[in-house]
């Protein structure tokens, strides 16, 4: 499947940058020469194929649960598309199976990227036994995968940024060296749980970034009416701790953000929180119908601030990616995609019997 | 055996804890140099340090949620909420979040933290610093909930608590901090959650009772003895696990059960005991099962005179065993 995410150790330092100024505006640093696209990140060409290949797979995992939800095979979706390019952007930073990362409903990029598989996401669309998320307990789109260090999901939103500060004091305590990186929507930004988040973890330097994906709607309520400021990043400064503002649509431009935030939180200077600027190209979920509230202009507009196709351009334009790559790594994801489909139909629906298992630890005192 | 207070068996529970497992961190406000508001953390920050006996923000929620993240990553915090009647702000981290982790992960991810808060009346506490909330959380599945009433217990339940590999709520009857003495044996000892405990034995009435209302209780069985009414009394101790079995066995021999609760009556924690026992136990009964319970006002009263009228007290308690034993 997709390349493995470059380590710490095989990626050359950062070279400086003010993380508390916006980065990836259009033109900023990318795309100079053919040669060096991605070459002062540590990128090589490799690892940009395998960007792409994961920013493509999650469109077309993602694709694939909205057909299977229209022809009424799975009752629920919630979607992750126009916020690939920005998950998979950021996530590439982290060491996986040792940081951790606390997904919100719209992450199926960061969970692939982190470990998870297309068969687990699926899975969890189907709510199977065998589903790692949660053994068909939770709707689709709750995801968690502790053998990937990836914390369970639940629907009230913003609480797992506390367990990412938590995270992030345990790692801290116990020297681990870990990173706890944590997704939200901006609409989630406004949550009690997000001050108190953040301020402790400023207080305490923590480990810790937060990633808000502003794709400017809460459900219907539009960015306009959730926020008095343009950027939920200027709010870092009431936290004394750098706020940046990424275009989600450039993928290289997320990552460096991410790099930077997350060679910061390891080398013991603090939290950082990382707004990047993302599109929602479907409605908030299989139950919403967005026309109601976007108009078909603005529907059209969003869709030149997709990361997959100008993410693929870039590649193509300095000649990583060609044709006939482009065509090889759509075939390999459908076929991907075709087989998790397959297994996830096949697996068996939870036995009743165990459904009260798992309430309490095995081997409890007294009954209930 | 050295007789200490409820409070004394707490700290000396935390601070052997501490040492005995060095993944243990306490946090919660002023829980540092100060050693909280009661001290029960007092003298924890000097042997452990910053990084285990930490200071928060007043952050009820956070103290909860970053203490969920912690224990996922391999901690056992230890989080103190300074009065039970704050943990509202957290109540969503506590059941939304810590009560479903295991359940909702399919077993993969537990968490093993404990909640220490003080709680109840009598103190002069009023509206916001006397509430009794153990009802909101004996309602979730997934979390567990004590309640000691002597220095014995505290100490014993609180090791059972701390170890446990789910989220346990702690609650510390404040009025007994200091009042209630007891022995404590020097040494590693524990008491199991989920056991009730007969704290006297009697044959006509049971009296079900934990927390400060399980020395009223045991108050006003000595009185009742007095006129010939032999009564027992069973201290739940673990309010979820429940014990049923003593709870179900003691009733099923004396044939009437009172049960007696600090908190509002209407919807209490006792009212599930009553059912419990109606539905378990009605071939043995030998008159309704009765709550003596607070009033159904919302807080206790500041002044001396209103509260006294709010407060359950071995009178009162006194008063529904005759009944009860007469009927």
């Amino acid at each position: 499947m997709a390349a493995t995410p470059r380590t710490r150790e095989e990626q050359p330092p950062v070279d400086g940058g003010d993380p508390s100024v916006n980065v990836g505006k259009p033109g900023a640093e990318h795309g100079k020469s053919a040669a060096r696209l991605g070459a002062d990140l540590g990128l090589d060409d490799d690892a940009l194929v395998g960007m792409y290949r994961m920013v493509a797979l999650a469109r077309a995992i993602d694709e694939r649960m909205w057909i299977l939800n229209r022809s009424g095979r799975i009752p629920f979706v919630i979607s992750g598309q126009g916020h690939e390019g920005a998950q998979v952007g950021i996530t590439w930073a982290l060491r996986r199976a040792h940081d951790w990362i606390a997904p919100f409903y719209r992450s199926i990029a960061t969970c692939l990227t982190f470990g998870m598989t297309a068969r687990d996401m699926m899975t969890a669309q189907y709510a199977t036994a065998n589903d790692p998320s949660s053994g068909g307990r939770q709707m689709p789109g709750h995801y968690g995968h502790p053998s990937h260090n990836i914390v369970s999901v639940s629907s009230p939103v913003a609480t797992q940024i506390l367990h990412a500060v938590g995270i992030a004091l345990a790692a801290r305590i116990r020297g681990t060296d870990q990173v706890a990186m944590t997704f939200m929507g901006e609409g989630s930004s406004n949550q009690g749980d997000v001050h108190e988040g953040l301020n402790f973890a400023a207080i305490h330097h923590l480990p810790f970034v937060l990633v808000v994906e502003n794709n400017g709607y809460a459900i219907s309520v539009p960015a306009t009416k959730e926020l008095a400021l343009p950027d939920v990043a200027a709010r870092a400064s009431g936290y004394g701790i750098p706020g940046v503002v990424v275009d989600g649509a450039d993928v290289l431009a997320c990552y460096r953000a991410s790099k930077i935030a997350v060679e910061r939180a390891r080398r013991g200077e603090g939290p950082t929180l990382i707004e990047a600027k993302v599109t929602r190209l479907t409605g908030h979920s299989s139950d919403d119908q967005q026309t109601k509230y976007r108009a078909a202009e603005e529907l059209t507009a969003e869709r030149a601030r997709d990361a997959l196709p100008h993410f693929r351009e870039q590649l193509r334009a300095v000649g990583i990616l060609d044709d006939a790559t482009v065509a090889r790594i759509d075939a390999e994801n459908r076929v991907i995609v075709d087989d998790a489909t397959t297994y996830a139909e096949a697996q068996p629906d939870p036995d009743p019997a165990t459904a009260l298992d798992h309430v309490y630890a095995e081997g409890v005192e007294g009954t209930f | 055996m050295p007789v200490k207070t409820f409070i004394e068996a707490i700290r000396e529970g935390l601070a052997e804890e501490m040492r005995r497992d060095p993944t243990t961190i306490v946090l919660g406000e002023d829980v540092g140099l100060k050693g909280g508001v009661f001290l029960a953390t007092d003298g924890l920050h000097g042997e452990f340090g910053d990084d285990r006996v930490i200071d928060t923000p007043l952050t009820e929620s956070m103290i909860v949620g970053a203490s969920i993240g912690a224990a996922v990553n391999g901690l056992r915090p230890i989080a103190e909420i300074q009065f039970a009647d704050f943990i509202f702000p957290a109540f969503n981290q506590i059941l939304s979040e810590a009560a479903r982790m295991r359940y909702r992960s399919n077993n993969a991810l537990g968490v093993p933290m404990t909640i220490r808060a003080p709680y109840g009346g009598g103190v002069h506490g009023a509206l916001y610093h006397s509430q009794s909330v153990e009802a909101f959380f004996t309602h979730i599945p997934g979390l567990k909930v004590v309640i000691p009433s002597t220095p014995y217990d505290a100490k014993g339940l609180l090791r059972s608590s701390i170890r446990n590999d789910d989220p346990v709520l702690f609650f510390e009857h404040k009025k007994m901090y200091r009042s209630v003495r007891g022995e404590v044996p020097d040494g590693e000892y524990t008491v199991p959650l989920g056991r009730a405990q007969v704290t006297r034995v009697g044959s006509r009435v049971t009296v079900v009772a934990y927390g400060l209302m399980a020395h009223y209780a045991l108050e006003a069985a000595d009185r009742a003895a007095e006129d010939g009414i032999s009564v027992e009394v069973v201290d739940v101790r673990t309010l979820r696990p429940l014990d049923r079995e003593t709870l179900l066995s003691s009733v099923r021999k004396t044939g009437k059960c009172l049960v007696v609760y600090e908190d509002n009556k209407f919807g209490g924690y006792g009212a599930e005991i009553a059912a419990i026992v109606a539905e378990e136990a009605f071939e043995f009964l030998d008159g309704p099962v009765t709550r003596v319970a607070g009033p159904d006002v919302p807080g206790v009263p500041y002044n001396h005179v209103l509260e006294d009228w709010f407060m359950v007290n071995p009178d009162k308690i006194l008063a529904a065993i005759r009944t009860l034993a007469a009927y």
